[in-house]
């Protein structure tokens, strides 16, 4: 349990997540590879979330969507490799609001004393594609811009 | 927002002098040569990107006596900002989540704390 380390360097199109967590490796696997599990953790609580598939082998894919009173927004993906406790799982994520726009996952489950580091190692094409994705420009130089751009989009009213 | 639409607004956004320029607008509207004035670069080539951010609906211009403005719109940055902006936020709260999930899922090892039961394996 704790802190969600994250780390992303200026022009390096790379985010990088830790996070421990109070539970054995073989857990968080089920977690991440059972729709039922999955479902019930990723994404905000706001969001209701649809598995549509999840077929966690070497070229197995899944696709599942957040849902908000606004609309209902698709993510899909492949997994490469099989997945497994002890190789992590390495998944390509796209958001289809953005076709083409991809970038590699590998997440690794780390045995520690209390239970598990995760490790989230995402890739992107490009640094912009990342920043796009990665409202960036939090530990980025782009980060005041889009703060205000933040501030912006919060204050305005809709024309 | 049409895919399409949503397409345009990414592509406009992903390049680092579109997006000084969205900021510099929210400052108030500005002329080409304003905007130009920060960045090693030619007019004509910040009427380049005004141009795609306009036809991302991100800006409108308009014409006051021999100078046109660029004035920022709103709308299609806030839907676009629904996912630009809570990385983090998306991830720590999914993580807390998971937190609950695993502890319940220690207590109760064949499946979830609610909703269906987890299929057998």
């Amino acid at each position: 349990m704790g802190e969600t380390q994250l780390i992303a360097e200026p022009g390096i199109p790379q985010v990088v997540m830790i996070r421990e967590f109070d539970a054995p490796p073989e857990l968080l696997f089920r977690a991440y590879t059972e729709p039922e599990l999955l479902k019930q953790w990723l994404g905000p609580r706001r969001l209701a979330m649809e598995v549509e598939t999840l077929d966690a082998r070497h070229g197995g894919a899944w696709r599942f969507a957040h849902r908000d009173d606004d609309g209902e927004y698709w993510f899909r993906g492949v997994y490469h490799g099989t997945p497994s406790v002890e190789d992590g799982i390495t998944q390509t994520w796209e958001y289809e609001g953005a076709p083409g726009h991809v970038h590699l996952e590998v997440a690794s489950f780390e045995r520690t004393d209390s239970g598990t580091r995760l490790v989230l190692n995402a890739v992107y094409p490009t640094v912009e594609t990342r920043d796009a994705e990665f409202a960036a420009g939090m530990e980025s130089g782009a980060r005041e811009s889009l703060e205000r751009l933040d501030e912006l989009v919060g204050t305005l009213q809709p024309a | 927002m049409a895919d399409k639409q949503l397409d345009a607004v990414f592509g406009a956004l992903a390049d680092p002098t579109r997006r000084a320029i969205l900021a510099r607008l929210t400052d108030g509207d500005a002329s080409v040569s304003e905007l130009a004035a920060p960045f090693a670069m030619s007019q004509p080539a910040v009427s380049r990107h005004l141009k795609v951010l306009e036809q991302a609906g991100l800006i409108s211009r308009s014409r006051q006596a021999t100078i046109r403005l660029s004035h920022l719109e709103a709308d299609p940055l806030r839907d676009a900002t629904r996912w630009l902006a809570d990385y983090r936020e998306y991830w720590t709260e999914s993580f807390e989540r998971l937190d609950e999930l695993l502890a319940s899922l220690q207590d109760n090892p064949r499946g979830a704390h609610h909703g269906r039961d987890a299929t057998d394996r």
